[in-house]
């Protein structure tokens, strides 16, 4: 969900939405105004299985088990729904979407429902004969992450041997068909000196884009941002890579960029606003405003098999919390940028504050920036710790480790 | 200063220019909010009534000076302000990928 560069007067890039919607009715007040927007974009978590185990990833630690997820029936019925709200794009992730046996009936009725369909994936266990009757069934575009441009650290990355190649055939089997290619890049200090060599993978992949992802400290990230956090150096430096490659490969290659926000001044606006463009459906069909709302203790979640998603969009506690402005404390509240980033990101002053109405720690206003910054450098200074593999085996050691809210500035 | 930088494979749009729309850009209308969106990778683009009239023309057959030439006479519009607009709207969206040749 990133801005592009330079709209173009002609053609605007809309990441969050400014139009009502027909048949989505606001009310009076402000709250209900915003509801008037059905979002633009569902992530889509089909399961939480992976065959992948990387130590970065943004799920949360309680990984849904198989027998609480979804049916085939309750995803057509998502899509369905997504559709007629006005929702415009799906991105069909997880864990690792292609576990699902029944992806083929939930992008045919992504498909049916006008739904442009984004398929997330490792790529590891995707066959080319299942790919073809995916883009049969109309799936849009297909998104593979590359853990490192070098075969053996991908795979010590991501914990799964032979992996490299496997994504390599399936990419070039995406670009074969006339799909447009994403290559997904999760940065972190395990692999952010290869950024320059991930752009030319890209290329000569024939990708259409490149996502150079710079791991966000949510779920298992969170838990092994000490084995991740790059020094600040580092993160400038792939930045300035990026931007130099962005003008060098205009019209060849898109590549969008995710910072991290550790180093940053001012917050990200984390969904492009709280219930305004954006929700995603976990994979036991729990609706959240973002993938990562379900660290927020005070918040309850409503679910597809209890409501109608538009139902959820509008009314649900969840989704009102946060949404505008009317939530907020100070420095938030009387700040000239509350519309703009929306305070940041209410899961990361959560995890990093113990309060999900407190500013981004993110943002320089915050009185735990100061903490937030030290707390990132000390940790890049230091060696990298030992991974955390994502796996059902770790799930309850790692839910015993507690992680201490920082102290503010006095 | 970004008119002095060609990069290999970057698609230039000229008046002979016969453009196209690369299979995964998706023209469709949001009929929920009345109005038409470019639906790419991880992009939701709303162009405005021109765009939407040039894209719509934009079918690998036609060149620019074709596609150009038909606006005017539809608008009643002086050629030469209609084929610079084309131009620029083509080119900015070569640049993001969106307009082939």
């Amino acid at each position: 969900m990133t801005e592009e560069l330079q709209p173009n007067e002609h053609c605007q890039t809309v990441s969050v939405d400014d139009e009502p919607t027909a048949g989505v009715v606001g009310g009076e007040d402000m709250t209900a105004e915003l509801c008037a927007r059905a979002p633009i974009g569902m992530l889509a978590e089909l399961t939480h299985r992976c065959p992948l185990q990387c130590g970065y990833c943004s799920n949360p630690i309680e990984l849904e088990r198989v027998n609480n997820e979804l049916t085939t029936e309750e995803w057509v019925s998502v899509m369905r729904q997504a559709g007629e709200m006005g929702i415009l794009q799906v991105h069909l992730s997880g864990g690792e979407p292609t576990a699902r046996k029944d992806l083929e009936d939930i992008i045919s009725a992504a498909s049916e429902a006008g739904l442009y369909s984004n398929l997330i994936t490792a790529a590891v266990t995707l066959k080319r004969d299942r790919l073809e009757d995916l883009v049969k069934r109309g799936l849009d575009h297909v998104q593979i992450s590359f853990q490192d441009v070098d075969a053996e650290n991908a795979e010590r990355i991501g914990a799964y041997p032979g992996a490299t190649q496997k994504k390599l055939d399936v990419a070039r089997w995406v670009v074969d068909m006339g799909l447009p290619l994403t290559v997904n890049a999760p940065i972190h200090r395990q692999n952010i000196h290869n950024v320059g060599r991930y752009i030319d993978l890209a290329v000569e992949l024939g990708a259409q884009r490149l996502e150079i992802a710079h791991v966000q400290y949510y779920g298992w990230a969170f838990l092994n941002r000490a084995a991740l956090i790059p020094t600040y150096e580092q993160t400038v430096q792939s930045i300035d890579l990026v931007e130099n490659a962005r003008e060098r490969l205009k019209g060849v290659l898109t590549i969008d960029m995710v910072v991290p926000d550790y180093y940053a001044k001012r917050p990200k606006p984390c969904m492009g606003g709280w219930g305004k463009g954006f929700m995603n459906i976990t994979p036991a069909g729990k609706v959240l405003p973002c993938h990562a709302a379900e660290s927020i203790p005070s918040l309850a979640f409503d679910n597809v098999r209890d409501r109608k998603l538009l139902d959820i969009w509008m009314n649900s506690d969840a989704f009102n919390a946060f949404r505008g402005t009317e939530w907020m404390k100070e420095p938030c509240r009387s700040c000239a940028f509350k519309e703009i980033d929306f305070g940041g990101c209410r899961c990361q002053a959560m995890a990093m504050t113990a309060d999900p109405r407190n500013t981004d720690p993110a943002c320089a206003l915050s009185p735990y920036h100061g903490e937030m910054v030290a707390l990132a450098k000390a940790e890049a200074a230091k060696p990298a710790t030992e991974f955390v593999y994502r796996n059902p085996r770790n799930v309850t050691a790692a839910m015993k480790t507690a992680q201490e809210p920082l102290v503010p500035a006095e | 200063m970004t008119g002095a930088t060609t990069s290999p494979g970057r698609l230039i749009v000229g008046r002979e220019t016969r453009p196209k729309l690369p299979p995964y850009l998706k023209l469709r209308h949001d009929a929920g909010r009345g109005r038409w969106v470019l639906l790419a990778p991880e992009r939701v683009l709303t162009p405005d009534q021109t765009a939407v009239a040039v894209l719509q023309l934009c079918d690998g057959t036609r060149t620019v000076e074709e596609i150009s030439a038909k606006l005017a006479e539809e608008y009643s519009a002086p050629v030469d302000v209609i084929t610079a607009d084309v131009l620029d709207l083509l080119q900015g969206l070569a640049d993001k990928g969106y307009v082939k040749a």
